[in-house]
């Protein structure tokens, strides 16, 4: 089956969405996350989803999934890149994804990330390891 | 007598009331749904037919994604179906008709069924009543253990 990589990038997970999602991949990238979160010591993670044209409300429940999920684990997710027509459908499909972080761009998300860092000090760095799952 | 965008679930009266329109069919197409990559392609095809009629870039995101929830309904509750798609035009507009049909067991309360919240399923309950929110008409046809017919149009503003 497929899956989607996720890079360690110092601190930090970095996901770019760039397939078509479906179900089951979905539940294969939240699974495969927070295995990384807890083996690689990451206190955020960033899950770009500028390539999604849609997001339904599977996807919307596995980013809501991946943020809580995240935060029990003391990290944050930040979801970056959302198109404006994806952001209007959410809405109007009843999912305003309350407990979602959302930045504009990676840059913004990253500082976002770093910013939370700060306000949540907590001491181990994760061991460096090369990128991809 | 057709409704505004939150569509409601027509009665039979309403319900033929639409019929009379006089609505004609240009193109269509018909596939079936029972893995999660027939609903990629649903959401696919969805997004051809909506360009051809030349939807807004918001409009083909709500049709899209209401597809996808309709398509997913009818693979997990209905256990497969099939969805077919109908490009239509009135006098006035052109639009797109989907129709999404399964076999399943299907629905024992329409009205609840569309409420916002309520799943038989592990979902959210957005599906069905999302979807209608998404699109300019909603219309469920439904008998136990005969399946179900859920049929949505979105016109060209």
């Amino acid at each position: 089956m497929d899956r989607i990589p996720i890079l360690k990038l110092g601190n930090f997970l970095l996901v770019t969405i760039q397939v078509d999602m479906y179900d089951q991949l979905a539940i294969a990238l939240q699974d495969d996350l927070t295995s990384k979160i807890v083996q690689a010591g990451a206190k955020g993670v960033l899950i770009d989803i500028s390539s999604l044209e849609v997001v339904d409300s599977f996807m919307g429940r596995m980013l809501a999934n991946i943020s809580e999920m995240t935060r029990v684990l003391d990290a944050n997710t930040v979801v970056v890149g959302m198109r404006p027509a994806v952001a209007i459908t959410l809405v109007e499909l009843g999912l305003s994804l309350p407990g979602v972080q959302t930045a504009l761009s990676v840059d913004k998300g990253m500082a976002l990330l770093n910013a939370m860092r700060e306000e949540r000090p907590s001491e181990g760095l994760g061991e460096r390891e090369p990128g991809a799952a | 007598m057709r409704c505004g965008r939150s569509g409601q679930v027509r009665d039979s009266v309403n319900g033929n009331l639409a019929q009379l329109r006089q609505i004609a069919v240009i193109g269509s197409e018909i596939i079936a749904i029972r893995t999660d990559s027939d609903i990629v392609q649903a959401r696919h095809l969805v997004r051809r037919w909506s360009n051809q009629i030349q939807l807004s870039l918001i409009d083909q995101t709500k049709l899209v994604t209401a597809s996808s929830e309709l398509a997913r309904n009818a693979m997990v509750y209905g256990g497969g179906g099939t969805l077919t798609i109908e490009l239509v035009e009135t006098s006035l507009r052109k639009g797109l008709k989907l129709t999404f049909e399964d076999k399943g067991p299907g629905i024992a309360d329409v009205e609840l069924a569309i409420r916002d919240g309520f799943t038989t399923g592990s979902g959210l309950g957005l599906g069905l009543g999302g979807a209608k929110r998404l699109v300019d008409e909603f219309y469920i046809d439904t008998k136990i253990g005969e399946g179900t017919r859920v049929t949505v149009y979105k016109w060209k503003q």
